[in-house]
């Protein structure tokens, strides 16, 4: 048991080197560090598909911050930085994809679909208004309807 | 009677358009280098220590490039393979050594020496193919996956087919299954042979 919990604390100390070596080149730079945060908070990690670049802990997203850090020190733009990044992985590792045929359909797609509900949506009421428009009512069935209501109120 | 066909024709659609994505592989991302040079690079050699590989050296055959590393558990699986493979001799299986140390997380590589980490991806990689088998014609050591950034690796193995020409035809990406061999990449070689 008291092996257990030494090799946990062990566990624990690494982590922290790890994560310190991780860190360590954000005193460094401050602005290269917010500037690498800005850029990768735009781009998808392709290892854990869901993450952004800049929260993932996949050994390619650290090799890839290293590789975003470097090219701000060189002077690179934000676009060229960008750039670099989709012409290796491709359109996919941008949250927002630039608009061009190829993508057409996932950014207008949402809004065809808005439009086909509308569209169902005013159909349905426009049917439901007909169907509901109150029938016309003969002499017969006005003196029924009378005789039912008397007949519950009493 | 209409007014149930048509939520039931919509509900059909969608059941298709599930069923098709469920076929789908959301990790096969379309690589944008098909079609394009393959990135130039020049690493160590694995077998000969005073050499250097580069893909221009490939230039005028198709050949294949796969990306492994011994610590990569997929690349186990595609590795019997890739050796029955090579013995066809159909074409040139070059290897890209990817982090063999640096990505094997018992290994704390930044003790290492740049020397001591070169040396020990050697002695790993070698073991590893004697004990398995050696597809390679030749084996290129990407220390620190810089060439494999430039190739667009994200998930070992990954294997290219490079034309004549030098440019990349087709990206495989995860282990090569007997049947992604002969439907996809055999037909692709012979075709690019001509």
């Amino acid at each position: 048991m008291k092996l257990r919990t030494l090799l946990v604390c062990c566990a624990l100390l690494f982590a922290g080197t790890a994560m310190a070596k991780e860190a360590a080149p954000m005193a460094a730079d401050v602005e290269i560090e917010k500037r690498m945060v800005a850029i990768s908070d735009e781009l998808r990690c392709l290892v854990c598909q869901n993450e952004s670049l800049s929260g993932s802990h996949a050994e390619l997203a650290q090799d890839l911050r290293r590789e975003i850090r470097k090219m701000i020190a060189e002077g690179k733009t934000d676009k060229e930085i960008l750039d670099f990044m989709v012409a290796r992985y491709g359109d996919f590792v941008r949250y927002r994809p630039p608009l061009k045929p190829t993508t057409w359909l996932l950014w207008g797609g949402p809004f065809v679909l808005l439009a086909g509900g509308l569209a169902a949506l005013i159909a349905f009421l426009r049917r439901r208004a007909t169907e509901i428009a109150a029938p016309e009512l003969s002499e017969e069935e006005h003196r029924r309807a009378a005789a039912l209501l008397d007949q519950s109120n009493s | 009677m209409k007014r149930f066909l048509i939520p039931l024709a919509v509900f059909f659609v969608l059941l298709v358009f599930l069923g098709i994505g469920l076929t789908l592989n959301p990790r096969d991302v379309p690589s944008p280098l098909k079609d394009k040079p393959a990135p130039s690079f020049t690493l160590p050699q694995l077998e000969q220590v005073d050499k250097t590989f580069s893909p221009a050296d490939m230039k005028g055959k198709v050949w294949l490039l796969n990306v492994w590393a011994s610590w990569c558990v997929s690349c186990r699986q595609e590795h019997p393979l890739l050796v029955s493979f090579s013995k066809e001799g159909k074409v040139p299986i070059v290897g890209l050594s990817y982090k063999e140390v640096r990505g094997d997380s018992e290994i704390d590589a930044g003790k290492l020496s740049p020397d001591d980490e070169l040396n020990l991806t050697r002695r790993r990689s070698n073991a590893w193919l004697a004990a398995r088998g050696n597809p390679y014609s030749v084996v290129a050591l990407d220390l620190d996956g810089r060439v494999g950034i430039d190739y667009g690796v994200y998930g070992v193995p990954e294997t290219y087919v490079i034309d004549k020409a030098g440019l990349i035809r087709m990206k495989h990406t995860g282990p090569i299954t007997p049947e992604s061999l002969k439907t996809q990449i055999l037909p692709l070689v012979a075709e690019l042979s001509k």
